[in-house]
């Protein structure tokens, strides 16, 4: 029983670190999509709104998955 | 005009709360606090609490209540009840106002007329058993409350009516001429909606057939999301409640489904050009992912809105939770815990359009897939 209540505080510690995983994969991800969107935008700005709504379509997949990761962590955080 | 006000109204809220606070645990005390100053009070108020825990702080402000908490704590709060309506098999329908629970603390009684006592505790309602010593009875009851979230729902759905009641009968009164007032102010967004969302991922012909139900979705998104960012309201979180998006979701999922032409369950179930030692698994990823779609639509508008909603919390949790060792720190902390929450509170207004704007998009493009013709 002292043993599982240890290890069930740990695993509340390590689900902070995930949700930070998490945000990590999810920085990444939007950033690199945010940068190649603006490279595109400056070198071809007559697809400046195509680009955006693709941009933000892209971003908003990325965020669905981080998300999916900080509700699992959320969920061993609170359970 | 009111959106511009938002933060200001949030910073003399912050500014003037701590003091107000202050006041109030004076009063509440009574005489033994009456000589001692604002700040005095504020961290004895503090102490009192014995260590701030900003977790049931923030979890109580997101979550689903069964009335509005205005202002206030324990005894002295200002509430708004709420219809409470709740049936069980063996005692029948039961309605009253949320004011009828007594008590404060973690668990709240209500007695009916007829005997039978329910027992608010953490937020659900259960029965008390029949003074035969069973606690909380084992019977099953139906919860068909107007909680916070569903009094916010049937307000934003009466206030769509309304606007939009308007705006059609301007249409009506003076048609063929340039729109004004409310009328001016709805129209870019529908043909926001119409022109960026609909056109460009259904095409025209069939954006048609799903315009109204996208118009909805958008503007029922949109104002929730907003009516939760005005703050001394009691902090509606509508659109972070799982309940609510997931019938939105459903309800994407259903119009994605029933809508589903030859072309997309071909895709689906036999996807052309795919080496066929391939397909075991692309088949199953298919299917999943044609769950999975609705799913994540629902989650991603529930974490988003219900994070920014603790973000800001967080930050007034802070200027709590350093008020506790001292006066100063407390209000060193509050200007830029105060300045944070500002900056938060712009990109949750962004934050509100934009997951109305992905929600109908992502709504669109599934439409547009199930109902998109071969051309190959």
């Amino acid at each position: 029983m002292e043993l599982l209540t240890i290890l069930l505080e740990i695993g509340q510690g390590l689900a902070g670190l995930g949700a930070g995983a998490a945000a990590i994969g999810a920085g990444l991800g939007v950033g690199r999509i945010g940068g190649s969107a603006l490279e595109a935008m400056a070198r071809q700005p007559e697809m400046a709104g195509d680009l955006r709504t693709n941009m933000i379509i892209a971003a908003a997949l990325v965020e669905g998955v981080a998300l999916f990761g900080a509700i699992i962590c959320l969920l061993v955080a609170l359970g | 005009m009111i959106k511009r006000l938002q933060p200001f109204l949030a910073l003399i809220g912050l500014v003037t709360g701590p003091f107000l606070w202050a006041q109030h645990e004076n009063g509440h005390e009574g005489h033994a606090h009456q000589e001692s100053h604002a700040e005095e009070g504020l961290i004895e108020g503090l102490e009192e609490e014995a260590g701030f825990d900003p977790s049931p702080f923030i979890m109580h402000h997101v979550a689903d209540a069964y009335d509005i908490h205005l202002w206030g704590e324990g005894e002295s709060a200002v509430h708004i009840p709420l219809p409470v309506i709740l049936y069980s098999e063996g005692r029948g329908l039961h309605v009253f106002m949320s004011s009828a629970f007594h008590g404060h603390g973690d668990e709240r009684h209500a007695v009916m007329e007829d005997g039978t006592e329910y027992v608010l505790s953490h937020g659900h309602i259960s029965l008390v058993g029949d003074h035969s010593g069973h606690d909380h009875g084992g019977e099953h009851i139906m919860d068909l409350s107007i909680t916070k979230s569903v009094f916010g729902m049937l307000f934003i759905m009466a206030l769509l009516v309304f606007l939009f009641g308007r705006a059609a009968a301007s249409y009506k009164k003076r048609p063929g001429q340039a729109p004004t007032g409310l009328t001016n102010a709805l129209e870019p967004l529908v043909v926001f909606v119409r022109d960026d969302i609909a056109v460009p991922s259904l095409g025209e012909k069939k954006a048609q057939k799903f315009l109204p139900f996208l118009l909805t979705v958008f503007f029922f998104i949109l104002f929730a999301n907003l009516l939760g960012l005005i703050p001394f309201i009691g902090g509606f979180n509508i659109t972070g409640t799982v309940g609510i998006t997931m019938v939105m979701a459903t309800f994407v999922f259903l119009l994605t489904t029933l809508n589903g032409n030859k072309h997309y369950w071909g895709h689906l179930f036999w996807p052309p050009g795919v080496p066929i030692f391939v397909m075991p698994i692309i088949i199953p990823i298919e299917i999943v992912g044609m769950f999975l779609k609705p799913i994540v639509l629902m989650i991603r508008l529930t974490a988003n809105i219900t994070a920014g909603h603790i973000i800001i919390l967080s930050f007034v949790s802070l200027i709590l939770i350093f008020g506790e060792s001292s006066a100063v720190a407390g209000y060193g902390v509050g200007i830029f815990s105060t300045l944070f929450m500002i900056f938060m509170y712009c990109i949750e207004l962004l934050v509100a359009f934009l997951q109305a704007f992905i929600f109908t998009l992502l709504a669109a493009i599934y439409f547009g897939e199930a109902t998109h013709e071969a051309h190959h």
